[in-house]
């Protein structure tokens, strides 16, 4: 499963840092005055290489917030953050867009395809960015396709796509460059039964192939699925441990 | 990131809004297009006017009688043959070529029922090549004409179709001038109207003698017509006239001058400076309405960041380097500007193919470089400001805005 050119910044580091994730007391406020939303509170949160965690909590809470902190498309208010040992505050723009397209793939509650744009084009975008060559480029997104069961779908736009197969284009795209760290801001939101299962199976099959997946979810089921749920409450985090 | 990927990217962004971009083009194709054919046509009408002022006679120099100003505190002498003499005199005068005394003056003609109002010209045969007049049919009078005073005359183009009609020959007839008898001896190419100070094509030619003595009497002279040796020679003549009839009229100051000198040179200097100031109002006008293209550009393309600013955040997720994003829309803009600059230069120079009355647009090649040049400058100017907006943008206000 994992490609052999799995070479981004701080690969090196890989097999020396045992947390993918190490946050320490992080937090994020919106705004100023007496408008200010204190939407993050001292937040400590390490995660494990290989770890499947999921994040609940009431909507609201903040746990988009941290998982946008966690995928480097925020930057936090106050707090340190090392993502495999790294510290995401000292890179510059740059050096983060290189960290968002190597080490991490995010999947979004609301999918974000690119419009009018197909599927295979859509899962190569991140290829491209990493400067991938055509060809190669190619094989990788049919590959990615394949493995979320929509090889039959490579050059459909977003809009000839169901919700499911529109969230498993977007899964395909986060998994195509390899990343150690997958994160998904409920990726079965939007979902009927049938294409959560299919998600979910999914996700299965990535943790067990080594992944480090962080999930937010609303559904007690899914979270059932993971090995450590964690809950925000009100911008702060408690561990609830191993679910029964 | 190769630019071969940025480019495509671009293209397709291009593509993705067609008539926007078509919309967006044409501003820019209208100011180079107008750059060009303004240019062109301030270039033509220059061009058309020396040629106009060459047909003048390049190498003669014109002296007409003034009033000098109140200052001078006389009334000035007239123009002589006295003065004629004096300027024809090779010592004095080393660079003037000849010299003719002229007398005009408005007549009619008759010539059985048909009548011409025209203007009589009596001088010497060197007025010929001085006033760079060129002989239709029959024959230039002569030296000896002259010394007669002999009644002969040469019609303008204009007078013979009044008297005799279009194309025919009237040399060996005779018309009568305010009633006096001249014999017809030639006939004189039409100028079309030489763009000078009357239209020698109502002119009627005769020795300078058969005027004075049958019409106008032996008095002053209306004008002196010189020629200089050579072209270069020319401002050397005109300071040699200037001398010889200062000396002559008692004049110290240049102001109280009672006679005045005119030349092609002078007028092709004049008109050289006027056009140059046309053609550089023209290029102002056809500047400003490229500015106001490149403006549409960069209207359009920050409310195409504007528009696609959720595409902007998905594609920095997905991990775009600030540089990605500023290529591609800096791209789209250049493509836009330099597209629209090539079919510009091809609309300008399709203009400048349509004849204006007399003359034709004439491309200046300086133009179409400086055009092209504008345009490609537009597209990385005006593109850049949205470009930077775009690739500065945060990922996350980037998604969050609809
Ligand atoms: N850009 C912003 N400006 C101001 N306040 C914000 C902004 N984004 C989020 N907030 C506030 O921060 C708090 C946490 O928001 P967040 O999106 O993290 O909640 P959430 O736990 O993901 O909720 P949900 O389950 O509904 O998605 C909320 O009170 C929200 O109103
Ligand atoms: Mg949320």
């Amino acid at each position: 499963m994992t490609s052999p050119d799995e070479s981004g910044p701080g690969a090196g580091q890989t097999l020396a840092v045992e947390h993918v994730i190490d946050v320490r007391g992080l937090s994020k406020v919106y705004g100023e005055g007496d408008t200010a939303v204190h939407a993050l509170r001292d937040v400590d949160l390490t995660v494990r290489r290989g770890e499947y965690v999921a994040v609940i909590g009431q909507s609201g809470s903040g746990k988009s917030t941290l998982l946008n902190m966690l995928g480097c498309l925020d930057a936090p208010s106050s707090g340190r953050y090392l993502l495999e040992g790294l510290d995401v505050a000292y890179l510059d723009e740059r050096q983060q867009a290189v960290l968002r397209n190597r080490q991490i793939g995010f999947i979004f509650q609301a999918f974000n395809l690119i419009p009018r744009t197909n599927a295979l084009a859509q899962v190569e975008l991140p290829l491209v960015y990493a400067g991938v060559g055509r060809r190669v480029r190619r094989e990788r997104a049919e590959a990615a396709l394949a493995l979320v069961g929509l090889s039959e779908r490579a050059d459909h736009r977003p809009n000839q796509l169901s919700g499911g197969q529109q969230q498993r284009v977007a899964v395909a795209r986060a998994l195509v460059t390899g990343p150690a760290l997958l994160l998904a801001d409920e990726p079965t939101g939007n979902l009927d039964s049938t294409s959560t299962g299919d998600v979910l199976a999914l996700f299965d099959r990535l943790h067990a192939a080594g992944r480090t997946i962080v999930l937010i979810t609303h559904d007690d089921e899914v979270a059932a699925r993971a090995e450590r749920v964690v809950v925000v409450t009100d911008g702060r985090l408690h561990e609830v441990g191993v679910p029964g | 990131m190769s630019l071969v990927e940025i480019v495509r990217f671009a293209l397709r962004g291009l593509w993705a809004n067609r008539l926007r971009s078509l919309l967006t083009m044409l501003g820019i194709i209208i100011g180079i297009a107008a750059v060009i054919l303004l240019t062109a046509l301030g270039n033509g009408a220059s061009q058309y006017i020396q040629s106009q002022i060459a047909g003048l006679g390049a190498n003669s120099i014109t002296v007409l009688p003034r009033q000098p100003p109140q200052s001078a505190g006389t009334d000035g002498r007239p123009l002589t043959t006295a003065d004629v003499d004096a300027l024809s005199d090779p010592q004095g005068a080393p660079d003037i070529a000849s010299v003719s005394g002229v007398v005009t003056s408005s007549v009619t003609v008759d010539a059985g029922r048909a009548s011409s109002g025209a203007t009589i010209v009596g001088s010497t045969p060197s007025y010929f090549p001085g006033a760079n007049v060129q002989i239709a049919t029959g024959r230039a009078y002569t030296e000896a004409d002259v010394a007669a005073g002999r009644k002969v005359a040469l019609l303008g183009a204009t007078v013979v179709e009044d008297l005799f009609g279009v194309g025919a020959d009237p040399v060996g007839r005779t018309v009568l001038v305010n009633g006096v008898p001249f014999d017809v001896i030639g006939t004189l190419v039409p100028s079309g109207n030489g763009g000078g100070l009357s239209n020698p094509d109502e002119n009627v030619l005769t020795p300078l003698t058969a005027v004075q003595g049958s019409l106008t009497g032996f008095g002053d002279l209306s004008q002196i017509v010189v020629q200089a040796r050579s072209t270069e020679g020319q401002a050397a003549a005109e300071t040699e006239v200037n001398s010889i009839l200062d000396r002559r009229h008692g004049i110290d100051n240049a102001d109280d001058r009672d006679y005045q000198v005119i030349s092609a040179r002078q007028l092709a200097d004049v008109l050289d400076q006027t056009l140059g100031a046309f053609t550089l109002l023209l290029a102002a006008i056809a500047a400003i309405s490229l500015v106001v293209g490149g403006i549409g550009i960069t209207n359009i393309m920050l409310v195409s960041v504007t528009e696609r600013t959720r595409e902007i955040g998905i594609r920095k997720a997905l991990g775009a380097p600030p540089s990605a994003i500023l290529g591609q829309f800096l791209v789209e803009s250049i493509i836009l500007s330099l597209v629209g600059g090539a079919i510009g230069v091809a609309v300008g120079y399709a203009g400048t193919l349509v004849p204006l009355g007399d003359f034709r647009p004439v491309v200046l090649p300086s133009a179409v470089v400086a055009a092209v040049a504008v345009s490609a400058a537009i597209g990385i100017f005006f593109g850049a400001y949205p470009a930077r907006r775009a690739a500065r943008l945060r990922p996350i206000d980037a998604l969050r805005r609809e």
